[in-house]
C-alpha cells in the first residue's frame, strides 16, 4: 500500500476551495471518463484514481482526515489512530464494493464510493477487457475453447477465419451489474500470430514460391503445401520472375461465412542454378549464341 | 418484429430512475429510436447500452444531449479509425516480415 497524493491526482492545490476541486474533478472526469476511452486501460485507471480523490477531498470531513493523517500514514502511531477511526465510521456506514478503491482509500475511509449514488440505481457491471493469442493455423477452422476469466469458466466458439486484433463481445461475462443491474461484458481481442509461410491480408493468403529455371522455362507442374493440403500448380512455359498466379479460393475462410474463402495469391521467385558442371556452361553458351542471332 | 425484445419506456424510466421526458428528448434528438405499438412506447434491448452510456455521461458529467450527440459522432468515428488502423497494420505486417 502506497500514500496516494489525492491533490496531485486532481491537479489542485492544498488550499484550493471546495469549488476548484469540484470543477478540477469535472475537468478530469470529462477527460478520463470510461465511455469516453473505450478499451483504454490506463483511461480506465485514471479515472478510478480522480473518483476516489474526488470523493475524499470533496468532503469537508474526509478531506480534514485525510491532511492531518495522509501525510504520515506510515508513521505507526497515527496510521493505528487513523484505522481506530475507520472502525468507528465503518460500523455506522454502508457496505460498497470496494473493487474500484485502492488499499490506501480503504485504509483511511474503510468502503467505497458513493458516485453516482442515489441518482441511477442501476446499472450495468464494468466490462472486462482480455487478449487471446492464437495461432494462424488455429483460426483456420472454428474451435472450441474453456477460458477462465476471474475464476468462472467460458466457454467460447472461435469462428474460423477471426482477424488479428479483431474484438468480440460475450454478454453478460464482465463485473456484476450495480445495485441488481445487469452484468458487464466481456471483450476478447485476437492476436493472431503467423508462424507460417503464409502471409495475409484479410481473406487472401499470399505464399513465394521458387521456381526452378527450367520449369519457369519450359512449363510443368509443382505440388505445394497449402494451409488445407497440398495443391498441385500448373507452371505456364517462360514464366517470368515475381509473376504472380491466383488459386481461387484457396485462401482463409471468411468470417462467419461457412465454406467462403479468399484467394491464395502465389509469387514466383526463380531461382538461377549454381555450381554449374562444364558440360551444362558448355550448353548455356551454346544457348547464348542461339539467342545472339 | 420480435417484440420480446422490446422493452417499455415507462419500465425504463422506473428502472434507471430517469423522467418520460427525458426519453422523449433523445427520441427528438435522435439519439435512441422508439417504437410506437398500440399507443405504448418501446425501445429495442438493442439500444440499452447506448442509453446507459448517455444517462451517465448526462448524470455524471452534467453533459446535454447535444454534446452527447457530438461526442456519439465522433466516438463511431474513432471506431471506424481504429478498424481501419488494425487492417493496416495486419497489411504492414506482411512486409515487415519479407
Amino acid at each position: 500500500m502506497s500514500f496516494i497524493d489525492y491533490y496531485k491526482i486532481l491537479d489542485v492545490s492544498k488550499t484550493s476551495t471546495e469549488k476548484e476541486i469540484k470543477i478540477a474533478y469535472r475537468k478530469l472526469a470529462r477527460k478520463y471518463h470510461p465511455d469516453l476511452n473505450p478499451e483504454n486501460k490506463e483511461a480506465e485507471i485514471k479515472f478510478k484514481e480522480i473518483n476516489e480523490a474526488n470523493e475524499v477531498l470533496s468532503d469537508p470531513e474526509n478531506r480534514k482526515k485525510y491532511d492531518k493523517y495522509g501525510k504520515d500514514w506510515k508513521h505507526e502511531e497515527e496510521y493505528e489512530k487513523a484505522k481506530q477511526q475507520q472502525k468507528s465510521r465503518q460500523s455506522g456506514q454502508k457496505d460498497f464494493s470496494n473493487e474500484e478503491y485502492s488499499d490506501f482509500f480503504e485504509s483511511m475511509f474503510g468502503g467505497g464510493s458513493s458516485f453516482g449514488q442515489g441518482r441511477s440505481p442501476q446499472f450495468k457491471g464494468q466490462d472486462y477487457n482480455s487478449e487471446l493469442y492464437l495461432d494462424l493455423k488455429e483460426v483456420y477452422i472454428t474451435q472450441q475453447q474453456v477460458l477462465t476469466v476471474n475464476g468462472k469458466k467460458i466457454r467460447l466458439t472461435i469462428p474460423a477465419g477471426v482477424e488479428n486484433g479483431q474484438v468480440i463481445r460475450i454478454k453478460g461475462k464482465g463485473g456484476l451489474g450495480i445495485n441488481g443491474g445487469p452484468d458487464g461484458d466481456l471483450y476478447i481481442k485476437f492476436i493472431i500470430e503467423n508462424h507460417t509461410l503464409f502471409k495475409r491480408d484479410g481473406n487472401n493468403l499470399y505464399l513465394d514460391v521458387d521456381l526452378d529455371l527450367y520449369i519457369s522455362i519450359l512449363g510443368g507442374e509443382m505440388i505445394i503445401d497449402t494451409l488445407n493440403g497440398k495443391v498441385k500448380l500448373s507452371i505456364k512455359p517462360e514464366t517470368s520472375n515475381e509473376s504472380k498466379g491466383k488459386l481461387k479460393g484457396k485462401g482463409f475462410p471468411i468470417y462467419k461465412k461457412e465454406g467462403e474463402f479468399g484467394d491464395l495469391i502465389i509469387t514466383y521467385r526463380i531461382k538461377l542454378p549454381t555450381n554449374l558442371s562444364e558440360r551444362e556452361i558448355e550448353l548455356f553458351k551454346e544457348l547464348q549464341k542461339i539467342g545472339a542471332k | 418484429m420480435n417484440t420480446r425484445k422490446l422493452i417499455p419506456t415507462q419500465a425504463l424510466c422506473s428502472h434507471y430512475n430517469i423522467e418520460i421526458s427525458f426519453v422523449d428528448d433523445l427520441y427528438k434528438m435522435g439519439l435512441i429510436q422508439i417504437k410506437i405499438i398500440e399507443q405504448n412506447q418501446f425501445v429495442h434491448i438493442s439500444q440499452i447500452n447506448d442509453l446507459e452510456k448517455i444517462i451517465r455521461l448526462h448524470q455524471e458529467l452534467n453533459m446535454n444531449l447535444e454534446g452527447i450527440d457530438v461526442v456519439f459522432n465522433l466516438l463511431e468515428k474513432e471506431r471506424k479509425l481504429r478498424n481501419e488502423l488494425n487492417i493496416l497494420k495486419n497489411r504492414l505486417r506482411i512486409y515487415e516480415n519479407d
